[in-house]
């Protein structure tokens, strides 16, 4: 479903973040990305998200050039992608209700689903009881819930979880991992970016190592090896 | 979005949750905006003690055709009529040989020996006087050339024109007209100037207080929000500080308007600045909220363009 095909990016001044990369990525599959920083994990994943386009080859999702999208196109794209992001990024002015909402009604969601759906995905992650807190009266791990119920409500085909754990305390980590996997059995498509060896030994999933901008290793159950 | 009404109602909605939500931004920039006004409404104060002043000194320059003593009613009123027909004309008024008589007398009664020796004459030494007021100072040299032109406009009228006292007011008036405009390109000058520093002040204000949204705006864009959905918050939002900062203007300017009218009003020849801004409410409300509205928006409009671009 998601396809690199000989990406390379470089920035003016002839700074090469990205290299070569040739990548697919299947329905269904939870694939981590590891390597240290600087590696271009992030790079990557601004890629998939429409953020960053590359200057040489092409990134299709199904179909369609994500480089190439525009507009409507564009927004109806994200739409199908939802994102986690390691500080969270919540709307600090809504509550934990309104935050997930938000994703729904930008989606152009009726009320009636909003009503319906909202508490249902808090309840998947666990926070059925804070639906009227402000992200400032959470714990990071309840914050880091929040943001991963709002990837999930649209029911995107893909979550892209950039360092979800990298502010967390172990056992939270735990948590989120463990919400992520759910979501991954559930049938959707979960791409990881972390530092965390024990997260990545543990998931004993997909795993792509990449150095200096380029893959070095992908292996189908892999293990943190950097 | 299928439906608009919804998604105008989602805009409103989620505009008016960070006016009231972000205090602290709504505060300051509330506070920013109607000290802007309050300065371009302290400027429209002074327009309007400028234009009243102008006026009264203007209605006070005038010019006098002093008519021979024989000259007959009939050709005072043919004089008078044709006077009436020049554009630049604003109003003639007609003082007979005796009202001008009447007025010397009245002037001068403490005057024993002038009564004295206008008494001893047997008949009256004055003539009747057309006082000539312009639509525009500007006005006055145009009629006294008129008049001056002898039976070129006014025919045969012009024979019972004794003597015309513009020439003798010349330098006066030429000095009034010279200062109307040097006040009036000055006053053009200062109002560019002002309209440039309240467009600076709003538009920072406004593009500050979206600043410290940058990193949501990136969030709402992530989850698939289109441009229209992200920026019509922000355009209630500045339209709400618009309107607010206008009536707090409005509402602030009537104590201290009753207060300075207190003060003023022997100062400023009668205008009574109070009066002023309930009689003018209207015109300065509505050209605050045109000024808050129209750079709120723009700025808005500015502000959210920089940070959509992803």
């Amino acid at each position: 479903m998601l396809y690199f095909e000989n990406v390379r990016k470089e920035y003016p001044g002839g700074f090469v973040v990205l290299d070569d990369i040739n990548l697919t990525i299947d329905r269904g599959e939870l694939v981590s990305v590891v390597g240290h920083s600087g590696a271009g994990k992030t790079t990557l994943i601004k890629m998939i998200l429409a953020e960053e386009k590359p200057s040489v080859g092409k990134i299709s999702f199904h179909s369609s050039q994500i480089q190439k999208l525009r507009g409507d196109d564009l927004v109806e794209f994200r739409r199908k992608i939802g994102v986690v992001f390691q500080d969270y990024r919540l709307l600090a002015n809504r509550t934990v209700y309104e935050n997930i909402a938000f994703a729904m009604e930008a989606a152009g969601k009726t009320e009636e689903e909003i009503q319906k759906d909202v508490p249902h995905v808090l309840d998947l992650v666990d926070l059925g009881n804070k639906i009227s807190h402000f992200p400032s009266q959470l714990s990071g791990g309840e914050k880091q819930r929040v943001a991963i119920a709002r990837a999930l409500v649209n029911r995107p085909e893909i979550i892209i979880a950039d360092e979800p754990t990298g502010n967390l305390d172990p056992v939270n980590t735990y948590d989120i991992i463990q919400i992520l996997k759910k979501i991954n059995d559930l049938g959707t498509t979960v791409v990881l970016t972390t530092h965390n060896k024990g997260v990545i030994d543990h998931l004993k999933k997909r795993v792509i190592t990449m150095e200096n901008g380029k893959i070095i290793k992908d292996e189908k159950i892999g293990k943190y090896s950097i | 979005m299928k439906n608009p009404s919804t998604l105008f109602k989602r805009i409103f909605k989620s505009g008016s949750l960070n006016f009231f939500r972000n205090k602290t931004v709504s505060i300051s920039s509330v506070a920013i905006l109607t000290t802007t006004l309050i300065i371009i409404g302290i400027f429209f104060f002074f327009r309007g003690i400028f234009d009243y002043t102008l006026t009264q000194v203007k209605d006070k320059v005038d010019i006098k055709v002093y008519l021979k003593l024989d000259a007959s009613d009939e050709d005072i009123s043919a004089l008078k009529q044709k006077i009436m027909r020049l554009p630049e004309v604003k109003s003639v008024e007609l003082a007979t040989a005796i009202d001008s008589l009447n007025d010397f007398k009245e002037k001068h009664s403490n005057d024993a020996i002038t009564m004295q020796a206008l008494d001893e004459l047997s008949t009256n030494p004055f003539g009747a006087v057309l006082t000539i007021v312009a639509q525009d100072t500007a006005g006055y040299e145009s009629i006294a050339q008129t008049l001056d032109s002898g039976t070129q406009f006014l025919g045969e009228s012009s024979s019972i024109i004794d003597k015309i006292n513009y020439y003798e007011l010349k330098s006066s008036i030429d000095k009034l007209n010279n200062i109307v405009n040097w006040i009036n390109t000055i006053g053009y000058w200062i109002t560019l100037i002002f309209i440039i520093m309240s467009s600076l002040i709003i538009f920072n204000t406004i593009r500050l207080s979206i600043f410290i949204y940058k990193d949501e705006i990136s969030v709402m864009r992530l989850v698939g929000a289109s441009n229209m959905y992200i920026r019509g918050p922000f355009l209630v939002e500045s339209t709400i500080y618009a309107c607010v900062s206008s009536v707090l203007t409005m509402i602030l300017f009537l104590p201290i308007t009753f207060y300075i009218a207190k003060k003023t009003s022997i100062f400023l020849n009668g205008l009574n600045i109070y009066n002023y801004y309930l009689n003018n409410f209207f015109s300065l409300f509505g050209l605050l909220l045109m000024v808050s509205l129209i750079l709120s928006t723009i700025s808005s409009i500015l502000a959210t363009r920089k940070y959509l671009k992803i």
